[in-house]
């Protein structure tokens, strides 16, 4: 017996030779999260005059796997903003829990201020950038959507380095190739985001929507689509793509069974 | 029990099997501004009688009513400072429930967890007993809560299910004694006013179970005026809260009344304080702005 006590309870060094204590040992690299697991598609949002649109359909995947059918992506905060989450599922049930227990801190002070989507941006983006700082980033791209200081419309990103971007209209994931560019048509700058009516973003929205499922492999045809505007939210968690037409699959060639 | 040397220590009894200090503890309570809670059929008013100690304070400023958790809120009367420490601990037990369970706190249990922590200041020399007594009054959702940041509905099949017929989920509240006795309550009250608003809360029949929340907030504001007593404190600001259900007001969660309707039932509370005696001055409404 000796003082050192990963030494207590073994087998006696005299008699049985050295003892491999190296599992005990803690040392070693710190493994954080090198990729993400259970992973959520495009989010798409666009501004209107009033507001913004923001859609993410209802999927998890598990690599290929399409895991989880019915999973929200668009967390509201306060009724006044809308989060759509890219990215890792369990780092975006954490920052739900973050949005939860932010909100009851803020509503202690009962002094009749709210945090607006801007400020939730801004909040948001630096816990993402706190946590790649300390290479552990929560694997999420994000868009928040609702009104900044003035009540006009606020759309902006974060992703999982800690870098924000703004546009009158923005993409997550496969979106951002897909997407982007059809929204861009409607909106290309925001001086067209005054001449854009609610019902025009939302059926330019439903469109992107369409065609990510004909060409993602990660998407699914239910989805989630919110309006936020000054008035409040109005989140449809249950949607499903109306009107698909597969007539075009039957123009490509070069892989599956059309070989040419 | 004069000077018999009882009411020196705390936890110490008397032969007779008195806690002075609590005692006493409660005795500082009856100095506080009268504080009330309300159980509505569907949702809960707070409301305290918050004196003006001093013509520098800016109007409706220092809280007295704080929030605890979405769907609970906290009004004492008594010493104010150890009402503030009483808040920070029930808004600690919280979110340390949300941190580990992953759900809102029942009412219930917070309400129980405050009582044993208050009961433990009578046990120990080394400290004092609150000079609270607090009303806690909360939602407990009525609907199937996701578990907090849950995103989907889980399996649709598969074993257990459940009893349809029970529900749970409600209106609650509780009021907590310097000795960490508690009880739930159809009415509270606590404070100065505490025996005149007593008395009107039991006509209003609350274990009927028929009184909105909307003439809670009325009968609230009346039984503050009714109780409040002019020849002692002259100014005093009414202030309230509530909390109902997901289809109430509030959506579930516990907020300040609005402004609108708190003047309201302000000018209804001095109208049926009038009707009663005519020679009441109705010179008191005016320093409620915010």
């Amino acid at each position: 017996m000796n003082h050192f006590p990963q030494a207590w309870g073994r087998p006696r060094d005299d008699i049985y030779g050295h003892y491999d204590a190296s599992f005990l040992q803690s040392s070693g690299p710190n493994q954080h999260t090198q990729s993400p697991v259970v992973t959520g598609t495009s989010v798409i949002a666009v501004k209107f005059k009033d507001g913004v649109v923001v859609a993410a359909d209802n999927l998890a995947s598990y690599g290929s796997l399409a895991r989880f059918t019915d999973v929200k992506r668009l967390r509201t905060f306060n009724d006044t903003t809308v989060i759509g989450f890219g990215g890792d599922v369990s780092d975006m049930q954490y920052l739900d829990r973050v949005l939860s227990s932010l909100d009851i801190k803020e509503s202690y002070a009962n002094d009749g201020h709210h945090l607006n989507a801007k400020n939730l941006h801004t909040y948001l983006a630096k816990v993402l950038y706190k946590r790649r700082s300390d290479f552990n980033p929560l694997w999420n791209q994000l868009l928040v959507a609702g009104t900044d200081d003035d009540g006009k419309p606020f759309l902006s990103s974060a992703d999982l380095l800690g870098t924000t971007f703004s546009a009158p209209t923005l993409a997550t994931g496969f979106g951002a190739h897909l997407a982007q560019p059809l929204l861009r048509r409607i909106v290309p700058d925001e001086a067209a985001v005054g001449g854009i009516t609610q019902e025009a973003a939302v059926a330019a929205v439903k469109e992107c929507m369409k065609v990510l499922f004909y060409r993602d492999a990660r998407s699914l045809d239910k989805y989630s689509i919110a309006v936020v505007t000054n008035e409040g939210i109005d989140l449809k968690e249950d949607e499903k793509l109306e009107a698909q037409s597969w007539a075009f699959a039957e123009g490509i060639r070069g892989y599956g069974t059309q070989v040419s | 029990m004069v000077r018999t040397g009882y009411d020196l220590s705390n936890s110490v009894f008397s032969p007779d099997g008195r806690n002075f200090q609590v005692e006493y503890a409660t005795k500082a309570v009856e100095n506080g501004g009268t504080a009330i809670g309300i159980r509505c059929k569907d949702g809960v008013v707070l409301a305290v009688e918050k004196i003006i100690t001093s013509k520098l304070l800016k109007p409706g400023t220092n809280k007295r009513i704080a929030t605890v958790d979405k769907h609970v809120g906290v009004v004492s009367s008594g010493l104010v400072p150890d009402g503030r420490h009483f808040v920070s601990r029930a808004r600690d037990e919280a979110s340390s429930w949300r941190r580990f369970i992953k759900s809102p706190i029942p009412t219930s249990i917070i309400a129980s967890r405050l009582g044993s922590y208050v009961q433990m200041y009578t046990l120990y020399s080394s400290v004092r007993p609150f000079g609270v007594t607090t009303i806690i009054g909360g939602w407990d959702s009525e609907e199937e809560l996701p578990v907090d940041g849950q995103v989907g509905s889980g399996p649709k099949m598969g074993a257990g299910g459940k009893d349809e017929s029970l529900r749970s989920g409600g209106p609650g509240l509780y009021m907590i004694e310097p000795s960490g006795l508690y009880w739930g309550y159809y009415g509270a009250a606590t404070g100065k006013g505490r025996q005149v608003a007593k008395g009107e809360l039991e006509k209003l029949n609350l274990q009927n179970g028929t009184l909105s929340l909307l003439e809670g907030v009325k009968e609230a504001a009346r039984i503050i005026y009714v109780a409040h007593d002019d020849s002692k404190d002259k100014d005093f600001e009414l202030e309230m809260t509530w909390i109902s259900g997901k289809d109430g007001p509030t959506k579930g969660r516990h907020e300040e009344v609005p402004a609108k309707l708190r003047e309201e039932a302000e000018k209804a509370a001095k109208k049926a304080l009038e009707g009663e005696d005519e020679e009441d001055d109705s010179s008191k409404g005016d320093k409620m702005e915010e």
